[in-house]
């Protein structure tokens, strides 16, 4: 499997650290052919929507979008479970020929009737972006005689990669900020922007912040709530995590409500007291937030700090091979793993720029591999040249794993345990211990 | 309660699916082609979709799935996407290197109206197939049908390629599983083995997606028909296709085009659609039924003697795909259960509808049927009066949960469990299968809601 052809065209996605100069070609199309990992815009849209509670999400297409959509993130909601639900215009041959408004019209009438939302989220898909609905108009229509807003989001998957998806997404919630009321909210309020309660995560980020005396105005989009995006604008300052989903909306309220914003990440120690004391400087007039969180701090890690020394002597001097969806996410993974005595010897996205790249660059140790857009042909011939020891990637690369015999950990989808914050990170130094020391390997290699 | 928001109030609803019973062609065309030796499924559209079809077939069946994308972009899709697919299947042959490739359309491509063939002519002209591989396609829009009409599209395709009559009558017997799991294909290929039948089966999906461990990533697992036997399929003695639905236009085309004649059975699932379907056998082949398969077949009975009394009366609601809740319900009936509601979300027209009407005409409830229809629905009908049981898949979880009521887990997607591609549902051992698992859900519920004073030892 090692004497694998790579295409001429794939090569510069290919990058080794310590082969100068540095060069890496992404932000490209995948070629047709390849046997790629990634999504399409509306998978964009659809997870950084989802997590809205008490929204409808309608997806307005033939029922395979829906059908895949179905509850596969677990974004945890504390109140309603709306989003929990598939809703789907299921578009058959006859629409596809007259168009399918009228049924669109239909469906969202029936539904608001039904359920009442706050608001609704409309996705359009591709085959209604080839058939020309004007989804923009029935939304239109639907708002006015029903007064609750509904909100085109133009995810044709076609139309470009998961990014665009999320900026679309993120231009349907700026459609909601600044709609609410801005009362009662404190000068030390803060929005998070980018997290999706995978797990539960939001709320324990949001358990940090409140004892830091912040408050949290709105999650977007994690455990969501149309009203709270409503009123957001009120907030003090923006908080992005998972870069790639949800700057251009920080961005866009940075512009209008003049809100700034700074980029943080929830994994792994140090990024997540980063996250924490960065919120701290920012609010330094008050010096009692920094008390807090120097507190904080230093309260939840002595907490876990035992267990990960144990769980840093057994696994110390493994090896792993990273491929996430954004490259923010791989870079915490990446210090992550370092803290708990680990090598990366692979590192790669499906969505990387080229500042995400020469950064991955620089944490990398000599030798390590970066990949743009793999396929499981290129990931499994590094695994085996490189011995890796674990894969850390989404619901395709887990079998791949599995099958060479080595350990895997979830960082995507299909994760049971937050692994965000403190607890987070024990969680996480737990799971790659139990796969990596798994008496199972001993059968397996 | 996550379902809170399903009211038992059931109105008219014609312009909308709630949690669909059903997914799209693609997939299901996915999966027969991975039941082709050296198959590299390829998906003619944007890569969305091939992306969730990759994601769902590898949760079912926690196995690597390959596939290959043309990547459509704005361009391709105003265009067209012959372009994407002559530079796919160069990339593919070059950096894959497949057998076959078999490619399904899409939503998008359909709708474009991308003429595959001709883009296939073009590719061989140009040399962008090399000797000795194949190509083949099926079309599968979303927007027709549901998974087993693309099932049924892709093995049709097989025929339509491959299958050539050579002139003389071979002793094969050819036989179309359905859209069933691999270790049913793989049961029913072992049936054919104790009779001492040669068998030809399309699609195999059987030691590809339930392959073993071996601490290598093979892009080509062992199983799957070859492109010889498909061949050959063309001068088998007969054709058996199980599931009318999945199977019977592969088994009628290879009738049409190559002569062969074809027998449409119902999925061998239960007593009475094995016994078919092994008579069926034993008469296309000229053989007769060894000892071991009517052995097997006592065992089975001897279950349903042994435990009768618990079957007897009990309300299910069943909700899947057509072929496998037909079979359901019949087997249901036959030992004296009551299949009360019974939805599939795949269109399977009238006809279908009628028979399920037939075989569940004794059963001394109001039994209801949506074809198509959604979990919805299904949920709602339980909600006004409830059942004993549930068999369906794992999204079928939701109600169960929410109603308290046992599950068991059948069709497609089971995303949480295991199990399903290892074990059988067919013949006479996987007709054992679903035995113990009715009896365990049915039994441990009694367990569980028995007091005390009758709680049993010996059940
Ligand atoms: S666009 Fe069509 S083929 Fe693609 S996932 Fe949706 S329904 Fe399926
Ligand atoms: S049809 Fe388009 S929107 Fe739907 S999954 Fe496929 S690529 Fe995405």
């Amino acid at each position: 499997m090692t004497g694998i052809s790579i295409l001429k065209e794939r090569k510069k996605q290919i990058y080794q650290k310590g082969a100068e100069p540095f060069s890496i070609t992404c932000g490209k199309h995948s070629l047709a052919g390849s046997v790629s990992q990634r999504a399409c815009v509306f998978c964009g849209s659809r997870v950084v929507l989802y997590p809205i509670a008490d929204a409808l999400h309608l997806i307005h297409g033939p029922i395979g979008c829906a059908a895949y959509t179905w509850d596969i993130r677990g974004a945890l909601s504390s109140g309603p479970e709306l989003h929990r639900l598939s809703f789907s215009t299921d578009l058959q041959e006859k629409d596809v020929i007259f168009g399918g408004e009228k049924k669109l019209y239909h469906a969202l009438i029936d539904l608001i009737h039904e359920y009442k939302p706050k608001a609704a989220f409309v996705y359009s898909t591709c085959i209604v972006g080839i058939i020309g609905d004007d989804v923009e108009a029935v939304c239109k229509k639907v708002s006015r005689e029903t007064g609750v807003e509904t909100l085109p989001v133009h995810s044709e998957g076609f139309k470009g990669t998961k990014k665009d998806g999320y900026k679309a997404a993120c231009e349907a919630l700026f459609k909601l900020v600044g709609q609410g009321s801005v009362d009662n909210i404190s000068p030390y309020s803060i929005n998070i922007l980018g997290e999706f309660n995978i797990g539960g995560e939001a709320w324990i980020i949001k358990d940090y912040y409140k004892r830091m005396g912040v408050n949290v105005v709105s999650t977007m989009t994690g455990d969501g709530r149309v009203d709270d995006v409503r009123r957001s604008h009120g907030a003090m300052l923006n908080v992005v995590q998972c870069s790639g989903a949800m700057t251009y909306l920080a961005d866009m309220m940075k512009e209008k409500y003049g809100i700034p914003y700074i980029r943080v990440s929830y994994f792994g120690l140090e990024d997540m007291s980063k996250a924490l004391y960065d919120v701290a400087e920012y609010f330094s007039h008050n010096p009692e937030i920094m008390t807090c969180t120097q507190e904080l701090v230093r309260y939840e890690i002595s907490r876990i700090y035992p267990e990960l020394q144990k769980i840093k002597t057994a696994v110390k001097g493994k090896r792993a091979a990273i491929y996430v969806g954004g490259a923010f996410k791989a870079f915490s993974l990446i210090k992550a793993l370092k803290y708990i005595g680990i090598n990366v010897i692979l590192a790669g996205s499906q969505t990387g720029n080229d500042a995400d790249y020469e950064v991955l660059r620089d944490m990398c140790d000599k030798g390590t591999i970066i990949l743009d857009d793999a396929n499981p042909l290129e990931l499994s011939k590094y695994i085996i040249e490189k011995k890796a020891d674990l894969f850390i990637g989404g619901v395709k690369e887990r079998p791949i794993a599995y099958k060479m015999g080595i350990g895997f950990c979830d960082h995507n989808h299909e994760r049971k345990t937050p692994l965000a914050g403190y607890s987070g990170m024990l969680n996480f130094a737990r799971e790659v211990y139990l796969t990596v020391t798994s008496p199972v390997w001993q059968f397996a290699r | 309660m996550l379902l809170k928001h399903t009211t038992d109030e059931i109105k008219a609803r014609k312009a909308l699916t709630i949690n669909p019973a059903k997914t799209c062609q693609p997939i299901g065309a996915m999966y027969a082609s991975l039941g082709i030796h050296g198959c590299l499924p390829h998906s003619h559209g944007s890569q969305g979709c091939y992306a969730y079809h990759r994601s769902t077939l590898t949760r079912h069946y926690k196995e690597p799935v390959m596939a290959a994308t043309s990547a459509f972009t704005e361009g391709a899709s105003v265009f067209g996407g012959q372009a994407n697919l002559l530079q796919a299947l160069d990339n593919i042959f070059t950096v894959y290197n497949p057998d076959v490739v078999a490619v399904h359309t899409t939503c998008l491509s359909e709708t474009i109206g991308d003429d595959i063939p001709q883009i296939f002519n073009k590719a061989i002209a140009d040399g962008k197939v090399p000797e000795g591989k194949y190509v083949l396609h099926a079309n599968t829009p979303s927007y027709v049908g549901s998974h087993i009409t693309g099932f049924a599209n892709m093995t049709k395709a097989m025929v339509d390629y491959f299958a050539v009559s050579n002139g003389h009558k071979e002793k094969t017997v050819n036989i179309i599983p359905g859209y069933v799991e691999p270790a049913d294909m793989e049961e029913i290929k072992r049936l054919g083995d104790i009779m001492g039948i040669k068998t030809i089966m399309f699609p195999d999906t059987s030691k590809v997606l339930n392959g073993p461990m071996t601490g290598r990533f093979k892009m080509y697992p062992e199983g799957g028909v070859t492109i010889k036997e498909l061949k050959l399929a063309g001068s088998s003695k007969g054709t058996i296709a199980l599931g009318n639905l999945a199977s019977g236009a592969a088994a009628k085309a290879l009738d049409v085009k190559c002569k062969v004649p074809c027998q449409i059975l119902d999925l061998p699932i239960g007593l009475q659609a094995t016994d078919m379907f092994i008579d069926t056998l034993r008469q296309i082949a000229g053989v007769n039924v060894p000892d071991a398969v009517t052995f097997e077949r006592g065992q089975m009975i001897d279950i349903i003697t042994d435990m009768h009394q618990y079957f007897y009366g009990r309300r299910v609601g069943l909700v899947g795909d057509p072929d496998q809740i037909l079979a359901l319900a019949k087997f249901l009936v036959s030992i004296d259960m009551c299949p009360v509601y019974i939805v599939s979300g795949s269109p399977a027209g009238k006809k279908f509808v009628k028979r399920l009407e037939e075989i569940t005409q004794e059963v001394p409830y109001e039994v209801k049927i949506s074809v198509p229809g959604d979990m919805f629905l299904f949920h709602q009908w339980i909600k006004q009066e409830s059942v004993d049981l549930i068999i369906g898949n794992t999204y079928a979880k939701y109600i169960a949960r929410d109603e308290d009521i046992p599950l068991i887990r059948f069709g497609f997607p089971i995303l949480d469990r295991v199990g399903h591609s290892y074990f059988p549902t067919v013949g006479y051992k996987g007709g054992i299968r679903l035995l113990e698992k009715i009896l365990d859900a049915i039994l441990d519920r009694i367990d569980r809601d028995s007091s005390d004073i009758s709680f049993e030892l010996v059940m």
